[in-house]
């Protein structure tokens, strides 16, 4: 069965479980371990978290990707919303730094637990995170 | 769906499936609060064995749970983390605090027969 990349819109906290379960199977299905299955699972349900509570909707792209060996050896995590944007992403990017009901953990935390993690936001426009997680050889 | 919650003697036992939603996790929350009243709970046992995601949503219900509980004369402990759920809440940076924990069941109804005096 081939890969492909899923899209899961995100407005609910029911949609935040869609989402991390779909990042699951996806890093399962290109042979990523248990463990590291986990950990994409766990930061897909902070950035769309962040999403239902910063932006109220927006959606969730995860797909397979082939860094140039040929075959599938990465997920990609695009979480993207046109919510109120974050005036100062520098500071969003410290642990503890929280304007919504979290623990400030969401941001930064979702970047200890991927491989690659970039953040772009306006405000007023919106907000976009793109991470990633390599299958360990 | 709503957590189950099961009456064991002077204890409560709630287990979490897979996929808790984070209006669930406040829904348990309530519906233990109530309970412990209702049936004059000395303990808690929150089973999270199922849980294959803790978040910092989850993790900071769960804290104020055991707190909350613990304010109306109940002592939760969590059982069940899974080995990575645990490895990925310590990458995250999240941290149980003064929330006690144990390996499974058993073990949290021995701390709980400790701690309640059996």
């Amino acid at each position: 069965m081939p890969l492909g990349r899923i899209r899961i819109v995100i407005s609910t906290d029911a949609d935040i479980v869609v989402a991390r379960r779909s990042g699951r199977e996806l890093a399962d299905q290109i042979g990523c371990s248990h463990t590291d299955a986990t950990l994409v699972a766990t930061a897909i349900s902070e950035v769309a978290r962040n999403i239902v509570t910063h932006a109220g909707r927006g959606e969730i792209i995860i797909s397979p990707v082939d860094e140039g060996t040929g075959e599938h050896t990465a997920v990609e995590v695009v979480a993207r919303d046109e919510g109120p944007g974050i005036p100062d992403v520098e500071r969003a990017m410290e642990d503890g730094y929280s304007t919504g009901r979290g623990l400030g953990l969401g941001l930064p935390g979702a970047r200890r637990l991927m491989d690659t993690f970039e953040i772009t936001s306006e405000v007023g426009v919106g907000t976009t995170v793109v991470m990633r997680k390599r299958r360990s050889t | 769906m709503a957590v189950p919650i099961l009456k064991q003697g002077d204890y409560l036992i709630a287990t979490i499936q897979s996929a808790m939603t984070d209006s669930e996790a406040e829904q348990l929350r309530d519906d233990l609060m109530e309970r412990i009243g209702r049936y004059r709970s000395r303990g808690i046992i929150v089973d999270i064995t199922a849980l294959d995601v803790m978040d910092s949503f989850a993790a900071r219900s769960l804290r104020n749970i055991a707190h909350m509980t613990l304010l109306r004369g109940a002592d939760t402990v969590v059982v069940g983390m899974q080995p990575e759920v645990a490895f990925a809440m310590v990458q995250l940076g999240l941290t149980f605090e003064d929330v006690h924990t144990a390996l499974d069941l058993e073990e949290g109804l021995a701390f709980l027969d400790a701690r309640t005096g059996r």
